[in-house]
């Protein structure tokens, strides 16, 4: 539902149907809403079984990348080795907050769907790694946690089926790039947050050098309705002609939007009809100008485009942006893009963990040339520059913040050229390329 | 060379006082119950070093920031050097490396807050504190006000973190109201 707005008719509420209700927060309530069935079930059947249940089910993970979890799952083989499930509860993607909803108000559909997981990768302990600022969702996911042992639902002897399930919550201490999952299990470990280079990949060598699986939180909160309601059920909701994207969406809707907030919807969704029906469109007398629809990682949309794209995974793409995390951030026709983007280039100047150049140097260039432009004192050559310097960041780094940083940039160019193109002083003296760079290493 | 807490207390004796939380002399953290507490986090992993970010997190906690001396006293317990221990911590932003203001005070800026105007929200509070400018504590010592990237609370903003509690949708109208709450 629209939290914190009532549900839309439109909507199709699966993980945000008790957002709002205080009752769903408890082991009991949870219990009357249906929960820890799914679980129970699941603590009986074969880990292969429900890898392949989800692997039918088509549910893709919900952290940006979009990759099959049931895929991601059967690399988990019975090998005799220690397996680790990974909960990624580092929500820190700007525009995206609907991990925050999900643990706020459903802490135990959470530790619900980490529990089934780590059964389900034949993993006898789970840590949920939440970030640090999240201190409301890591009360309220601790607080599940100890009542989930309390009860025997966690433990020795989970549900009383025989099997161990040990689910440990983890605080994060401030770094965007703990999101990323290789990031995330070195700083489990107690080491920095550096994304370690890959291969191997978790399910070979993961956390504490075991085989390991990484789910998002809206991933794993979204297995125990499948495993209860089967594949079937879940494949239902999407578009018909694209088998691709099935299941439910959460959304996060922020910036200048009438109705800011959390809205889920079947994949395949038309986006006009979510930006000006269930979101309320623009603020009084304003325009819509542009749209990042994905976390501020993925391309930015002029209207035109957001009003033409359908979301799900190949929608997105097909209007040359991607679905990422689903954090939908609106521009109005107030904003200064070039101001805006220079502002989100600062961000991944401040969180890039700078082991490698490429991201380190590129990310402070990048925000020095385009705060340089947003005050009046660029050139157009400084476009090139941008442009040469978002190349040289994309596709060449261990991960993909570096990328992250240049996205915005090359579509914001592309898109908005006129609005940086406003801010170039002509009686000023042109400037070398050459110069740019040195003035902005300076 | 050792790490062993005597050495740690040792080299303090001669350092400068460490502002207004007072960490000369030294006490240790990791006494009594939050000894247990520690060990009970240390049953969670098959390592120690993976206590690391816990432990920094109950110091803070105890002690408002995390010392030279709170360093040493991690590294010994955990089997690390003060060296990576402090890596490590100067690695993560919401660990603090030197006393801060009595309210830690928090405001997102980045770009989904700052099209709602989130610069007006840390003006106002920049000026309803007394803080001459972001990460200066302000004269009373009650005081610090940052700039924080995305808080993960997009569709209410600005949020702003006071210490350990969040708030949603601040703004500048509300800052002095909120400041007044405050002890």
């Amino acid at each position: 539902m629209g939290f914190p707005h009532r549900a839309h008719p439109r909507e199709t509420p699966v993980l945000s149907r008790y957002f709002g209700d205080t009752g769903a927060r408890t082991l009991d309530g949870w219990r009357q809403r249906g929960g820890y069935e799914a679980l129970d079930m699941a603590l009986d059947t074969d880990p292969q079984a429900l890898q392949a249940i989800v692997k039918e089910s088509g549910l893709r993970g919900r952290g940006g990348a979009g990759f099959p979890t049931g895929l991601k799952w059967s690399f988990m083989k019975p090998d005799g080795k220690t397996h680790y499930l990974c909960c990624n509860a580092d929500e820190s993607e700007p525009g995206t907050f609907k991990d925050r909803e999900i643990m706020r108000w459903t802490p135990h559909g959470l530790v619900e769907g980490v529990a089934l997981a780590a059964h389900a990768i034949y993993a006898e302990t789970a840590y949920i790694y939440i970030r640090g600022e999240f201190t409301e969702p890591l009360a309220r996911v601790s607080a599940a946690v100890e009542e989930a042992y309390a009860a025997g639902v966690l433990g020795a002897n989970a549900m009383g089926s025989g099997k161990r399930v040990d689910v440990h919550v983890h605080r994060g201490a401030g770094a965007y790039i703990c999101g990323e999952e290789t990031a995330l299990m070195n700083s489990l470990e107690g080491r920095r947050g550096n994304p370690r280079i890959k291969p191997p990949f978790p399910a070979v060598a993961g956390l504490f050098g075991m085989p390991t699986t990484i789910n998002n939180v809206e991933t794993l909160a979204t297995v125990p309705y499948i495993i209860k309601n089967g594949a079937e059920w879940y494949k239902q909701f999407g578009r018909r002609d694209n088998p691709k994207s099935v299941g439910t969406k959460l959304f996060s809707v922020c910036g200048n939007i009438s109705r800011p907030g959390n809205y889920e919807v079947a994949l395949g969704f038309p986006f006009k009809d979510f930006l000006y029906d269930l979101c309320g469109g623009p603020l009084p007398d304003r325009e819509i100008k542009a749209v990042i629809p994905g976390g501020s990682s993925v391309p930015i949309l002029t209207r035109e485009e957001a009003e033409g794209a359908m979301m799900d995974y190949e929608g997105f793409v097909a209007a040359g942006t991607m679905l990422g995390s689903g954090g939908v951030i609106v521009f109005d026709d107030r904003q200064d893009m070039v101001r805006q983007i220079a502002r989100l280039a600062r961000f991944y100047a401040h969180e890039s963990c700078a082991q490698c150049s490429q991201c380190r140097e590129g990310t402070a260039w990048t925000t020095r040339i385009l705060e340089r432009i947003r005050d009046g004192e660029g050139s157009v050559e400084d476009f090139d520059t941008l442009l040469s310097i978002a190349d040289n960041m994309s596709g060449k780094t261990i991960c993909v913040l570096s990328d992250s940083c240049a996205t915005p940039v090359v579509s914001g160019l592309a898109k908005f050229r006129h609005e940086f193109e406003a801010k170039i002083v002509p009686t000023r003296g042109t400037v070398t390329v050459a110069g740019a760079v040195r003035a902005a290493a300076s | 060379m050792s790490h062993g807490p005597a050495a740690g207390i040792g080299a303090l004796a001669s350092a400068p006082p460490h502002g207004v939380h007072g960490d000369t002399p030294y006490t240790a953290v990791f006494t009594g119950d939050r000894r247990v507490e520690l060990d009970r986090i240390l049953s969670r992993y098959p390592t120690k070093q993976a206590a690391l970010l816990p432990a920094l997190w109950m110091i803070q906690d105890a002690r408002g920031w995390v010392s030279e001396a709170a360093i040493e006293e991690v590294a010994v317990v955990l089997a690390l050097t003060p060296a990576y221990v402090k890596g490590v911590l100067s690695f993560y932003t919401m660990y603090h490396q030197h006393p801060v203001g009595r309210h830690f005070i928090q405001v997102c800026t980045t770009t989904p807050c700052n099209v709602c105007g989130a610069e007006d929200v840390v003006s106002a509070m920049l000026r309803h504190t007394g803080c001459s400018d972001l990460g200066l504590t302000s004269a009373d010592g009650r005081f610090t006000v940052v700039e924080v990237e995305c808080l993960g609370a997009c569709g209410f903003a600005t949020p702003i973190m006071i210490n350990n509690e969040f708030v949603e949708s601040v703004t500048p109208e509300s800052v002095p109201r909120l400041l007044s709450e405050l002890q």
